[in-house]
């Protein structure tokens, strides 16, 4: 069964754990990054991204990420967890991770009052999935090697490059566990060419 | 598109989980709070310390600092309103404030009804110190709950009281039969649906804060240790020693509560946290947990 870490130094973890689970997986919290070694993917769930960037920081999680990324390991981004993958954030001198080549705007539709859920379309899911936007981000612009998977209003919101994917919204929020198998089937296929 | 609803408003909450949510006096404090890894600020006049200390009516801040506060941090700002109050809520949502706290710390506007706060886009928290107010509070549309502790004493007693009471309680719910829970529901003054989920997941259904008495890391970390889904801090920075780094170090020990030897690492030379107040030496007047029930 493929095992698959969710940062837990803050945010929303145990909803990802829980779709992570219902989409067949063995899913654990990690907070050390010892804790890395073992597993197939990893997940940055939504949460604020700034405390979390800190807290990666502090902790060793920066380069240890870029590591496991390094092997070939793919990484899933949601929300804050799609800020801190990306290459560059806008109003910001800073990136996290960087490990994605895009650009991300913060809270890009405004305050909580204009938080919304809505059905989106994602490239490679059948039907459309219920997506919730909390204070979101957006990709503003994607460079080489980004395929675009889902837009809203004509801006990027899905993202894939290569083994990591990121939304700007959070699909651990509903029991629809399809961009989780998604990801799943990303974390499979980097098992088997490896093996 | 929908705007406000319950997931939106609750995941909202979601978000916050593992982290510290600071309250703040003016745009310096918000920033020292947000540098520090605060996941949210809550902008006020007074903490909760001062409040008790100047005595009198406490209202909803002045809007300036709250629009102050929103302008120089990117993380979420709530601010308080006094129970009841419909019109302070309506303004605080005017501004766009992300998170109203309906709270007991401000002098209440109403003895009886608390705000309904279905009717807002923003999400709503509020406290409770058992059961009964944590589902009374839900039903009304708080989208996340908070222990109501003891304000602004630096006594984590009130807060530990209360989130083991609630715990308690559901572990009993969950134990009871179909035919009991209708009873229990009267005996708790609270909705028959909300009680049988709470029988059927062993969970409340939106997150739940310590808050109420955190001066220390080590507090911070007992209350998650204890089942917080993540901390309020109120007076327990800005009337500490070094604010800095009493914010850096709570922020830790709620990250890592089960990890002892960063605790007491964070914890070293900190300074004198918030001079507490023995919960005794209160009268009945003074005790802000007993407002809106």
């Amino acid at each position: 069964m493929l095992k698959i870490g969710v940062l837990a130094l803050q945010g929303a973890v145990s909803e990802h754990i829980r779709s992570l689970e219902s989409a067949g997986a063995e899913a654990v919290a990690v907070k050390r990054t010892e804790e890395l070694q073992d597993l197939h993917g990893l997940v940055i769930p939504g949460g604020e991204s700034t405390t979390i960037g800190k807290l990666m920081r502090k902790y060793g999680f920066m380069d240890a990420v870029r590591d496991f990324a390094a092997q070939g390991k793919p990484v899933f981004g949601t929300c804050a967890g799609l800020i801190i993958l990306a290459s560059e954030i806008e109003g910001q001198e800073e990136a996290h991770l960087g490990l994605m080549n895009m650009t991300v705007a913060r809270n890009a539709f405004g305050r909580q009052r204009e938080s919304f859920e809505t059905d989106l379309d994602v490239k490679g899911i059948d039907n459309p999935i219920r997506a919730v936007f909390i204070r979101a981000p957006l990709i503003k612009s994607v460079g080489a090697g980004v395929e675009v998977l889902s837009t809203y209003k004509g801006e990027i919101v899905t993202a894939r490059q290569g083994r990591f994917l990121a939304a700007s919204y959070h699909p651990e929020l509903t029991d629809d566990y399809r961009l989780h198998a998604y990801f799943l089937e990303m974390a499979k296929e980097a098992a088997a060419s490896k093996a | 598109m929908e705007t406000g609803t319950s997931r939106v408003k609750r995941g909202m909450a979601e978000m916050q989980k593992g982290g510290v949510i600071m309250d703040v006096m003016n745009a310096e404090q918000a920033k020292v709070a947000e540098a520090a890894g605060a996941t949210a600020v809550m902008a006020l006049e007074r903490v909760p310390s001062d409040i008790r200390a100047a005595g009198g009516v406490a209202r909803m801040a002045d809007p300036t600092i709250v629009e102050e506060v929103m302008k120089v941090v990117s993380i979420p700002v709530m601010a308080k309103a006094r129970i009841g109050h419909y019109v302070e809520a309506k303004v605080l949502e005017s501004m766009g404030v992300d998170y109203i706290d309906e709270s007991e710390v401000l002098t209440p506007a109403d003895e009886i009804f608390h705000i309904s706060k279905n009717e807002f886009t923003i999400p709503f928290v509020c406290g409770a110190k058992d059961l009964g107010e944590a589902l009374r509070r839900i039903q009304e549309g708080a989208a996340m709950l908070r222990t109501k502790g003891e304000p602004g004493t630096g006594n984590i007693v009130e807060a530990v009281r209360h989130l083991r009471l609630i715990n308690g309680q559901i572990r009993k719910i969950q134990g009871l039969s179909k035919d009991e829970l209708y009873n229990e529901a009267k005996l708790l003054g609270v909705p028959y649906d909300l009680l049988l989920g709470v029988h059927e997941t062993g969970k409340l259904p939106v997150v739940n804060f310590a808050a109420g008495g955190v001066a220390t890391p080590s507090d911070a970390a007992l209350m998650m240790h204890l089942g917080a889904d993540g901390v309020f801090v109120g007076s327990g920075i800005f009337k500490s020693d070094s604010p800095e780094k009493f914010a850096r170090a709570i922020v830790e020990a709620t990250t890592h509560y089960q990890d002892y030897k960063l605790i007491a690492e964070v914890s070293k030379n900190l300074g004198t946290p918030m001079k507490g107040i023995e919960i005794s030496k209160l009268n009945a007047a003074e005790r802000m947990q007993d407002r809106g029930i």
